[in-house]
């Protein structure tokens, strides 16, 4: 059996977000990049997989469409345990062509994982068109997922409960927080082999960009908050009734 | 001149602080109330490689260079010093003086257990009467044929009850003075060996510090590292490689003491407006940051001409007597800017300060520092 992670590379979570050319992109300036947190969890989970499973997970591979300068964040997912990766070569335009990117490379695998949405432009698109592309069933908000003899269970959220569900392979699932606990740390040995580990680099084909982003706007400044002293209750209803007008 | 860090370095950094900010904060104001060992954290970090990172893969070691070591020590030391110095103990002393001057058969038997971190290390240099003056051993090693018999006290020995190897230093012909000390590898276990009460410190309290009696220990000839009389030098040459990882320790504990400080001074409230809009305040965190950045870039700098291969006693002793001076004078500002609140224990500074402290003591005083500096310096 072979599994493999979609890994987007975004943002450090902490970053400060600018944008450029009259906020039509986003200003990559100084940005420092890491695995889609999501991404992470998923890769995460396939490792203990593959941990468990007796060698009957023989590979878990890594793919990510992207520019070279996505290779550190591809390599630190071989640092934390993926057997190779492979990086298709064009700058991720939008979530369909991104899936038909995938999907190439999706179709020699029997487990796809992709993070329920990415932190950077929270689409939440790829994995549900990667099926589609792939012709096989897509399982998303994933927060469990378990292999016994060869069978996949999974379970997912819903109102009030827990769904478990059984599904055919090749199959993608779409995973949210809870798949893992927290994401691995590399160890020292698991750094210095992610250069030895191969890292393929695949030509793009062709495919459609069908969305472009038009513009960006920040969301606006907090206002300032006004304190009001403690014995002067008759001043904070008269506030939050005129002025916030909740009330 | 190049002040990229690689991809391996950024790596191992981020590793350390993930470890550090996820782990080590959950219990580190815990285990310094109850001067508790941090033994589950020393099997993780165990686990990721950090006990042994500087040793070469072929001793099973993380084969890390020595500027990840500085970036790691750094990020650990922020949030828990104790287990920067469990680490520092362990690679830079005992891994690092076995590796550099011990036979084959002694790395094949001590220092792989001890760079897989399933053993850890402890460095018996110390006196109650022999700190700074290190040359003034009265320990006694005598040589009896095909094996020595040591007598006498170890003074201040960190991991002293965790650690399963010692690395021990002691006088075989006083006559000689400090030409005469040997370095010998024994095992904690031996016959003779007893333990002083669990020091009750001021800082660094989750790391275990005792005293150590010998009383006849019988140590195999095989187990002297090195040439007959070539203990000094041992201890001088892995001083000389700790001071690097101290001086890297004293950086995490003034950078975590920064980095809370402008944190709070952010929140804070005074007279109408944040701390941090006060000139008084944002020019503390000013010098307090200019004072960080230099003794992380003295540090980096012994790291990087060691890794050349270059001498760098001078160095590590510039980078430990200026981190640990500017780390007591950090730690002791973000108190001030935290008032009352810096005070008390919930909001960490207060122990910062008090770990800060330590690293002007061991692994050589500041003075010593001046001295190894001066030396060097003003050499005819």
């Amino acid at each position: 059996m072979k599994i493999l992670v979609c890994i987007s590379n975004v943002p450090d979570t902490t970053t400060k977000i600018r944008f450029k050319d009259d906020n039509t992109a986003f200003d990559t300036t100084g940005v420092q990049w890491i695995i889609n947190p999501w991404d992470e969890l998923a890769l995460t989970r396939a490792i203990e997989l593959k941990e468990a499973s007796g060698g009957a997970i023989e590979k878990i591979t890594v793919v990510s469409v992207g520019p070279k300068t996505a290779e550190p964040t591809i390599r630190k997912s071989l640092a934390i345990g993926a057997d190779d990766a492979i990086r298709i070569d064009a700058e991720p335009t939008d979530a369909y062509f991104v899936a038909a990117q995938l999907a190439v490379v999706a179709k020699d695998y029997d487990i796809v994982l992709n993070g329920i949405e990415a932190s950077d432009y929270n689409g939440s698109a790829v994995g549900g068109m990667l099926s589609e592309f792939l012709e096989c069933p897509s399982i998303s908000a994933v927060s469990n997922l378990e292999i016994e003899n060869g069978e996949v269970k999974v379970s997912r959220e819903i109102d009030g409960g827990t769904e478990v569900l059984s599904t055919q392979l090749p199959f993608v699932a779409i995973v949210q927080k809870g798949i893992a606990k927290e994401p691995r740390i590399p160890s020292m040995r698991g750094i210095m082999m992610a250069r030895k580990k191969p890292l393929n680099i695949v030509e793009a084909v062709d495919a459609e960009t069908l969305t472009e982003f038009e513009n960006f706007e920040l969301p606006s400044a907090k206002a300032a908050c006004k304190m009001v002293d403690a014995e002067n209750v008759k001043e904070l209803v008269d506030l939050l009734h005129n002025e916030a007008k909740v009330i | 001149m190049n002040f990229e860090f690689s991809e391996e370095q950024l790596m191992i950094q981020q590793a350390a602080k993930d470890y550090a900010e996820r782990e080590l904060i959950q219990d580190v104001l815990e285990r310094d109330a109850k001067a508790e060992y941090p033994t589950r954290h020393v099997k993780n970090l165990a686990e990721l490689g950090f006990m042994g990172m500087l040793v070469d893969h072929k001793y099973d070691g993380g084969g890390m260079d020595t500027v990840s070591y500085v970036l790691a020590m750094e990020e650990i030391s922020k949030i828990d010093s104790s287990l920067g110095v469990i680490i520092s103990v362990n690679n830079s002393l005992v891994c690092y003086g076995i590796e550099k001057y011990g036979t084959e058969e002694q790395k094949e038997k001590f220092l792989k257990p001890l760079a897989r971190g399933e053993k850890i290390g402890a460095f018996l240099l110390s006196e109650p009467e022999a700190g700074s003056d290190a040359t003034s051993q009265k320990t006694i090693a005598e040589d009896k044929g095909d094996h020595y018999i040591i007598n006498g006290i170890k003074n201040w020995i960190t991991s002293a009850n965790t650690a399963s190897t010692y690395v021990v230093a002691a006088q075989t012909y006083p006559e000689k003075g400090h030409h005469g000390i040997n370095v010998f590898i024994v095992d904690r276990n031996s016959q003779g060996i007893s333990l002083g009460p669990h020091e009750d410190k001021m800082g660094m309290r989750s790391s275990d510090t005792h005293s150590v009696m010998f009383t006849d220990v019988k140590v195999p000839k095989e187990n002297r590292i090195g040439d007959d009389g070539f203990g000094f030098t041992f201890a001088m040459k892995t001083l000389e490689a700790g001071r690097i990882g101290i001086a890297s320790q004293a950086v995490g504990i003034a950078a975590g003491a920064l980095d809370r400080a402008i944190k709070y001074s952010k929140e804070r409230k005074a007279f109408g407006k944040i701390l941090a809009k006060h000139q008084a305040i944002a020019f503390k965190i000013s010098d307090m940051a200019v004072k960080v950045e230099n003794a992380r870039n003295l540090c980096l700098k012994a790291a990087w001409l060691k890794d050349q291969g270059k001498p760098y006693g001078m160095a590590s002793a510039m980078a430990k007597q200026y981190a640990a001076d500017i780390a007591m004078e950090v730690t002791t500002e973000a108190v001030q800017i935290f008032g009352g609140y810096g005070y008390v224990k919930e909001y960490h500074v207060e122990r910062l300060m008090r770990e800060a402290k330590l690293t002007q003591i061991y692994e050589g005083t500041s003075e010593i520092q001046k001295i190894v500096i001066s030396r060097a310096l003003l050499r005819d």
